[in-house]
């Protein structure tokens, strides 16, 4: 949807309140769903969705309209997500951020079964879509954003590396990681259906 | 390792492989990699299917649970303008 002709920056400023419900209509959904998927729990998710939008509402006045509303929405949320993940890791294990770690074995390609051959219907069950989630939230947490503003919420390179204040090179390069992650991770898993239908 | 591709200069350009935006000639050297490399075609074809996956999760509409859309509206003080 082009936002330009659904909100008005100026009304926005203006501290116009229905124009601001719109722009909440509008985006929410993708702001929770980015959150969802960044922290894996619902109430975290409503967190940052809150605090996205009273930023939002706070600090409108100093948007300056470089990006698009829709980019500006992302960057906070991912931040508020990005921020949330560390205060929880460092009240876990005092500053151990171990578990951001990427190691270059989590990418390597280790298992080569061919599982496309599988049916359609094997992709689409409560359990295989628990293992995507799953494997999204094995993803350290620099190449989960990474790639839930680009495959999941379908940024582009270019947008993604706005959001998060990287380089295209470098978006490029944590994409890559985080799909090769990924292949590997459903591999394992769907390397099991392929046994099953064999035996 | 096959033809003028090794596996790891591959897997470098992979994602723009799939993403359709990698330059023509380096596909063709990638194809004939991949024709040689049963490994590698399992790879970029396995690589494929999973991103294939989670775009079709993305395609969902993203909506919010109607009770988090009320909290919501109601912190933002925005209730009067909340579409049912």
């Amino acid at each position: 949807m082009d936002e330009a002709s659904v909100i008005s920056l100026e009304a926005l400023k203006q501290g116009d309140r229905q124009e601001f419900a719109r722009l909440v209509d509008l985006y929410a959904g993708q702001v929770y769903r980015l959150a969802l998927k960044m922290l894996n729990d619902p109430l975290d998710a409503e967190d940052v969705l809150q605090n996205t939008f009273l930023k939002a509402l706070q600090s409108i006045d100093t948007f300056e309209g470089r990006s698009s509303l829709s980019t500006w929405l992302y960057r906070i949320a991912a931040n508020e997500a990005l921020m949330l993940l560390r205060r929880q890791r460092s009240e876990v294990s005092l500053g151990d951020s171990s578990s951001d770690d990427d190691h270059d074995d989590e990418y390597t390609p280790r298992e080569f079964t061919d599982w496309c051959c599988l049916p359609e219907e094997e992709f689409l069950t409560a359990e295989s879509r628990q293992a995507l989630d799953d494997a999204i939230q094995k993803l350290p947490e620099k190449l989960r954003i990474v790639f839930v503003l680009r495959d999941i919420e379908g940024l582009s390179i270019e947008e993604t590396s706005r959001v998060l204040g990287l380089s295209e090179a470098a978006v490029k390069t944590r994409l890559l990681r985080a799909r090769l992650h990924l292949r590997n991770t459903l591999s394992f898993y769907f390397r099991e259906r392929v046994a099953e239908r064999k035996s | 390792m096959s033809g003028q591709v090794r596996c790891q200069d591959l897997l470098a350009s992979l994602s723009d492989y799939v993403d359709g935006v990698l330059d023509e000639a380096l596909c063709r050297e990638i194809e004939a990699h991949m024709a040689a490399c049963p490994n590698c075609r399992v790879v970029v074809d396995t690589l494929r299917k999973t991103i294939y996956l989670y775009h079709q999760m993305s395609k969902e509409p993203a909506t919010l649970p109607s009770v988090v859309q009320e909290r919501l509206y109601r912190m933002l003080h925005l209730d009067d303008y909340r579409k049912l």
